[in-house]
């Protein structure tokens, strides 16, 4: 009898989905279904979420799009690639979404990939810095916003070649973004500036970080500057050990994206000073435009806004531009506008290069400083994305897909 | 000569934190036998309440004073969790208290994350320890002196208590007999909370003391637990001083690893912990029994039986319910039930050695993952078409299963776990480190079925054949002299030799047709999702393995298929919620405790209710009569 | 003549020797009975002969195999069967399929995948359960048995591989007066009839002196006496260690049932 009961609880689990499903499709909405680590990683997500929905508002209350409102619709991936699949099978079949984004997690946002690759579905991966998103396992369906390990590590090799320090060390997680980050990094850095010398590398598990075994082996190792790419909570710790055991007194640090509010501001006044950094000064950017959408997003969320928040707004531009250009919401129609689409972003003109897909957004570089207790960047200037690409040779190299 | 003495120094101050983590854990698991993955979440409370309680207490006094509340506040956190999750189910099937502990962890991280929202916190630095001290020309933290010198105050007053106080002594002999410590008159309920109120303090004190190193997240809780395991496996399950020693070791191990192969930051403990388990499988202090379960007799699995009649039509039913699926309108409910019917074998193959050969492996994920990543590598570098790689997966994590399952069913109980879960995780780190051949994190992508199945309706269908294929084989073995060999391991190793049953080749080949069989849901999982990455490989994943088992019932063969069935569709259904965790935590706990049996124990019970409900409207006589019998 | 020959066996814990220079013979259809006070050394005896402790040194040969150093699942394949103190069963099975697991290990079929156990050897099963008389529960879980049941069940189990030697350890412990006289009864019917050769040990000197052919008595791991019922009874050394003297065998009795 065990056996039986079992399966019918089978059987009235499943019926219960079936009476759950509704497959009525409101025929006045587009639809846009997002995928990201909604409960995972809170602290990117959330404002990430509210950029989405202040663009989505806004282009709602201009009338919407092609005549029709957008809708979005939002997945937590809960920090799976194989959950992500899940959600975006479920987005595109359920809910009858015309294109997804979203994806903060590098994993996630290859496991995406390589779905709307196979399925023919636009996807735009939005956060993901992987580069093999649009490079080694790029596809004609897949377009990326943000800029790519390999850009902001070329954005620090380039300002980190102008200081002239001949011993570097790195420190990054031990997983392919820490891997991908270092070795861009070295080799941009090495064509710079032949003579440099990596005299040392530190491999910390991601979140497990062993932040005074760490500052000690990279004290040890006597370098004039350090390459960093730790983050979240790794940073803290790496940044209060080492200014503990005195690590970065005499030693130049340039960091991958510890200028962005999202990592910077929960250390508050134990941010690092003086480091160089790829980062977001939305507090101090000057351009109008961009004046305008802060003080939009403070006004809607009360909350003032990330990096994140700024490449949600934009991933509901670019989704927005996409269905206007291409008129419909048919893929084919979608992915032809996608190449080569050009948006209006707060921060100016963001082209998504029809070679290889990748959007131009740049980022700020700049110097890490703390004011009124809390971390800002100062001497920061913007890099246009476009200007820390490989050459249009290299990329065909290194991305096989035809288009 | 400097460096050494610093970095020996920072390794100290490193197993300051995890062995209060630890003791605690250990004398949890000592005296009541519950294994508590809920640990870290105690500790992560501890450092969240201590980040509140010090930025309102202020200067020394203050941080200090903090210190002790928070342990208080954790202590009666743990005291609750006692008493509302794990009282009800003391006399469970053993390792059943393992599945609640896993609700708690839910509950605790949407809690923590409504409360103190998801940002990372800040710790503040100790007030008057912010400094370095200069020995031997390194600077060493003086906090870090601090954190060592906590350590050492805490194993005195722990030795203290154990040895000079009455309760202390009580805990000490509770821990070796507990049918004793009942003989002596003492109250086992009110020791057991004891127990639990004392080692959530540690993990609280553990969690408020660190944050001058660090901080509170909300990853804290995960990443501290299978730490804390170790190090209370590798001192001996129960063995105080075994932690100690363990944390110390664990700590200088990472910190001088840390130096000299930067790269083995992932493994590193796991391997010790696997190699001490093979040579010392109590540990380094622990006794040999001292892990061993005493089965519970009033939970002994009734005996199986072949599906009669009524059963063959329901699973032919159900079969036909599923093969109907593609034609429903919505079409994604073939990715949903594909997805069910893939972890319904995983969970099944399971249940097949823990359920029926009674070893309880918290690796399972290994050879899911394994038999994935085989059918990978197999289309990725040798073109292998879709049909062999779901050919070849099986055996190639069958072969995995086998070598590992080597060492691993020498042991039993919490040992067996742990050296499951160890090897596990070194077979995680390999797939991440190879980088060149496996794509590190990035995993592999675009594994897609052949063309002729690259519909998605098709495709289910070779999901339902297999899986459902899957699964009936593990059934069918059951109920062959194998699977009741195996069985009889289970119920009595001494019988089972004395009627020249091998038990340790009967237990390796189950282990290894188990992993067969998840590595199968794996190629599976492969073609479903297009890709794979090492998280298919990782903890969690064996863990949900686990909770679908005990969820769905471990004593029953329908078990797994129920568990598994309700946890994915639970989840699938709850994941809209922004507090989804804490919603399938709670009812994970609500089934726990309505249940010992799981699910299916479940539907017996109300189905008994039924039973007498009919007896007593007099419509079902016979029934009546049966029980009176 | 002798089937079973110890020789010197001696094992020791911690120093205390709790087996010391054993000797003793089993003939083919002789029912001998291992007695002596608690802690004599008997349990640990019986681990030696069947597998379960290596001794320190000494020999058992069994039908001329070297006994010692074998696994307990070896020596079962050498037609020895054994019975435990503390009852061991497969709980969740039934009783018949507790004897269907011995028939099947008996024909090295415990790796079989092609067949169902359930019904495998179940005719065999049951007429073991009617030697024991429980055919009637052949098909209750084993786990709702009487104690006295299961010491019996455990006999059919170990007569599943038509054992040489039975092995049994206080098979009527637990049981009460008249099931322990049937319980014997059959043994040495079993003994009788199939040529059979057990050692038991048995505090109910009742039954030893009724059934057993031969005595063995051990005192502080050593062989005391050795003998006909009478010889033994007759031994003052014996009667010194199990009475300080003056009282009866019938006392010690009551003492141990």
């Amino acid at each position: 009898m065990t056996g039986l009961r079992n399966f019918f609880a089978t059987v009235l689990a499943s019926a219960a989905v079936l009476g759950a499903v509704s497959g009525a499709m409101a025929a006045d909405t587009i639809k846009i279904g997002d995928i990201n680590s909604y409960t995972g990683m809170t602290a990117f997500t959330a404002p990430y979420k509210n950029g989405m929905m202040l663009a989505l508002d806004e282009i709602n209350a201009d009338g919407g799009v092609l005549g029709k409102k957008l809708k979005l619709i939002t997945k937590d991936d809960k920090g799976q690639p194989g959950e992500a699949v899940k959600a975006a099978q479920e987005l595109f079949n359920r809910d009858g979404v015309a294109m997804i984004t979203g994806a903060t997690l590098s994993n996630v946002g290859l496991a995406l990939t390589s779905y709307a690759g196979q399925r023919k579905h636009l996807y735009i991966a939005s956060e993901p810095l992987a580069d093999a998103v649009v490079w080694s396992e790029g596809n004609r369906y897949t377009f990326r916003l943000r800029p790519s390990t390999y850009m902001q590590a070329a954005m620090l090799a380039d300002a980190a070649a102008k200081e002239n320090k001949k011993r570097w060390a790195t420190i990054a997680p031990n997983y392919s973004y820490g891997k991908e980050a270092v070795e861009a990094f070295e080799k941009l850095l090495k064509e710079k500036q032949p003579d440099v010398e990596f005299v040392g590398s530190q491999w910390p598990g991601l979140f497990k970080i062993d932040a005074g075994a760490e500052v000690q082996a990279l004290a040890a190792a006597k370098p004039d500057a350090i390459f960093n790419v730790t983050f979240g909570s790794d940073l803290a710790k790496f940044v209060r050990e080492g200014e503990t055991r005195g690590l970065f007194k005499d030693t130049l640090v340039t960091s991958m994206l510890t200028g962005e509010p999202e990592y910077m501001d929960p250390m508050k006044a134990e941010a690092p000073k003086n480091w160089l950094a790829t980062g977001y000064p939305w507090y101090a950017i000057e351009e109008k435009s961009h004046e305008d959408y802060v003080a939009a997003y403070k006004k809607k969320f009360g909350d003032y806004p990330r990096l994140g928040s700024l490449v949600g707004y934009d991933t509901i531009l670019t989704a927005a531009a996409a269905l206007k250009k291409a008129g419909s919401t048919d893929t084919d129609a979608l992915v032809e506008a996608m190449s080569g689409l050009t948006i209006d972003t707060p921060l100016g003109k963001v082209l998504y290069r029809p070679i290889d897909h990748q959007s131009t957004m740049g980022a700020f570089v700049g110097r890490t400083a703390v004011k009124d207790g809390k971390g800002i960047m100062v001497d920061w200037s913007y890099k246009d994305g476009a200007d820390f690409l490989p050459s249009d040779a290299e990329v065909k190299k290194l991305r096989p897909a035809s288009d | 000569m400097g460096f050494f003495v610093a970095q020996l120094l920072t390794g100290m101050a490193n197993a300051g934190a995890l062995f209060l983590v630890a003791s605690g854990l250990s004398i949890i698991f000592g005296v009541t036998r519950v294994v508590n993955f809920a640990h870290g979440s105690f500790y992560m409370l501890g450092a969240y309440i201590a980040y509140t309680l010090m930025s309102h207490l202020p200067g020394a006094i203050g941080f200090w004073s903090a210190i002790v509340l928070t342990g208080i506040a954790v202590g009666l956190i743990g005291l609750l969790v006692e008493i509302v999750v794990l009282k009800p189910i003391y006399r469970a099937p053993e390792l059943y208290q393992l599945v609640a502990t896993f609700g708690v962890i839910l509950v605790i991280q949407d809690a923590v994350r409504y409360v103190w929202g998801p940002e990372d916190l800040i710790g503040p630095r100790a007030p008057g320890f912010g400094g370095v001290v200069s020995i031997f020309g390194q600077s060493v933290p003086t906090y870090d002196l601090v954190l060592i010198a906590l350590s050492l105050v805490v194993l005195a007053a722990l030795w203290a208590l154990f040895n000079k106080t009455r309760i202390g002594v009580l805990i000490r002999a509770a821990t070796q007999d507990r049918e004793m410590v009942g003989a002596l008159g003492v109250n086992q309920t009110l020791l057991f909370s004891a127990v639990f109120f004392l080692g959530s303090f540690l993990a609280g004190i553990g969690g408020a003391a660190q944050l001058p190193k660090g901080g509170a997240d909300l990853t804290m809780d995960l990443n501290i637990i299978t730490a804390v395991f170790v190090v209370v496996v590798i001192g001996g399950m129960g063995s105080i001083f075994g932690a100690f020693m363990a944390s110390v070791l664990i700590s200088e191990l990472q910190v001088f690893g840390v130096q000299l192969l930067p790269q083995s930051t992932l493994v590193l403990m796991f391997v010790v912990m696997a190699i001490i388990l093979v040579v010392r499988p109590q540990g380094l202090f622990g006794r040999p029994d001292a892990a061993v379960y005493q089965g519970n007799s009033a939970m002994v699995p009734k005996p199986l039986k072949p599906l009669g009649l009524a059963g063959k039509l329901v699973g032919a039913a159900i079969l036909a319910f599923l093969a109907f699926i593609p034609f429903y309108g919505d079409n994604f409910l073939v990715f949903l039930f594909s997805d069910i019917i893939i972890f319904c074998l995983f969970a099944a193959s399971l249940h097949f050695i823990l359920g029926i050969g009674g070893m309880a492996s918290f690796g399972h994920a290994a050879y899911y993952g394994g038999g994935a990543y085989v059918a990978a590598l197999l289309v990725q570098y040798l073109q292998t078409p879709m049909e062999l790689a779901i050919v070849l997966a099986p055996l190639g994590a069958g072969f995995l299963a086998l070598i590992i399952g080597w060492f691993c069913v020498r042991l039993s109980g919490v040992y067996f776990a742990m050296l499951t879960l160890a090897f596990a995780q070194v077979v995680w780190s390999v797939v991440v480190q190879w980088t060149s051949l496996t794509g590190g994190t990035d995993g592999i992508l675009n594994i897609w079925p052949s063309d002729w199945a690259s519909d998605p309706s098709v495709f289910y269908y070779v999901v339902l054949v297999v899986g459902a294929g899957g699964i009936i084989a593990l059934r069918a073995m059951a109920h062959t002299p194998f699977g009741y060999a195996l069985r009889g391991t289970r119920d009595s190793s001494l019988r089972a030799e004395a009627i020249g049953i091998h038990v340790r080749r009967v237990q390796l080949l189950a282990f290894a047709f188990a992993g067969a069989m998840a590595g199968l849901a794996g190629a599976l999982f492969v073609f479903a999702k297009g890709s794979i990455f090492p998280t298919e490989l990782a903890i969690s994943r064996s863990f949900d393995a686990l909770i679908m088992v005990f969820f769905g019932g471990v004593q029953s063969l329908g078990g797994p298929i129920a568990g598994a069935s309700v946890f994915t569709l639970l989840q699938d259904w709850l994941s809209d919620f922004t507090y989804w965790q804490l919603l399938l935590g709670v009812a994970i706990i609500a089934v726990v405790i309505l249940s010992p049996r799981g699910i299916t124990g479940l539907l017996e019970t109300t189905g008994r209710i039924g039973d007498r409900f009919r007896t007593a409207t007099g419509s079902n006589a016979e029934v009546a009569g049966k029980e009176a019998r | 003549m002798s089937f079973l020959v110890v020789e010197g066996l001696s094992l020791s814990f911690g120093g205390v020797r709790a087996v010391d220079d054993v000797s003793f013979t089993l003939a083919k259809g002789e029912l001998l009975a291992l007695i002596g006070p608690n802690g004599a050394g008997k349990s640990t005896c019986f681990n030696m002969l069947y597998g379960v402790s290596r001794p320190d040194s000494g020999s058992v040969k069994l039908d001329g195999n070297e006994l010692v150093g074998l696994k307990p699942r070896q020596i079962w394949r050498l037609g020895v069967g054994r019975t435990f103190q503390i009852t061991a069963t497969f709980t969740s099975m039934t009783v018949c399929e507790n004897v269907q697991m011995a028939l099947l290990s008996h024909a090295n079929r415990t790796f079989g995948i092609f067949r169902r156990a359930h019904d495998a050897y179940r005719d065999q099963a049951m007429d073991l359960l009617d030697i024991i008389g429980m055919r009637g529960q052949a098909d209750r879980p084993t786990n709702v048995l009487a104690y006295g049941d299961l010491k019996r069940l455990e006999l059919a189990i170990a007569l599943a591989n038509e054992p040489k030697l039975l092995l049994m350890d206080e098979p009527t412990a637990g049981m009460a007066q008249p099931e322990r006289r049937s319980l014997m009864k059959l043994t040495a019917d079993l003994v009788r009839d199939r040529g059979t050769s057990v050692l038991f040990t048995e505090h109910d000197m009742d039954v030893v002196f009724e059934h057993s052919h031969r005595l063995l008595v051990l005192n502080r791991g050593r062989v005391l006496a050795e003998g006909s019922v009478a010889e033994v009874r007759a031994d003052p050394k014996v009667r010194e260690i199990y009475l300080g003297g003056g009282s009866t065998y019938a006392s010690m009795e009551t003492n141990h049932a």
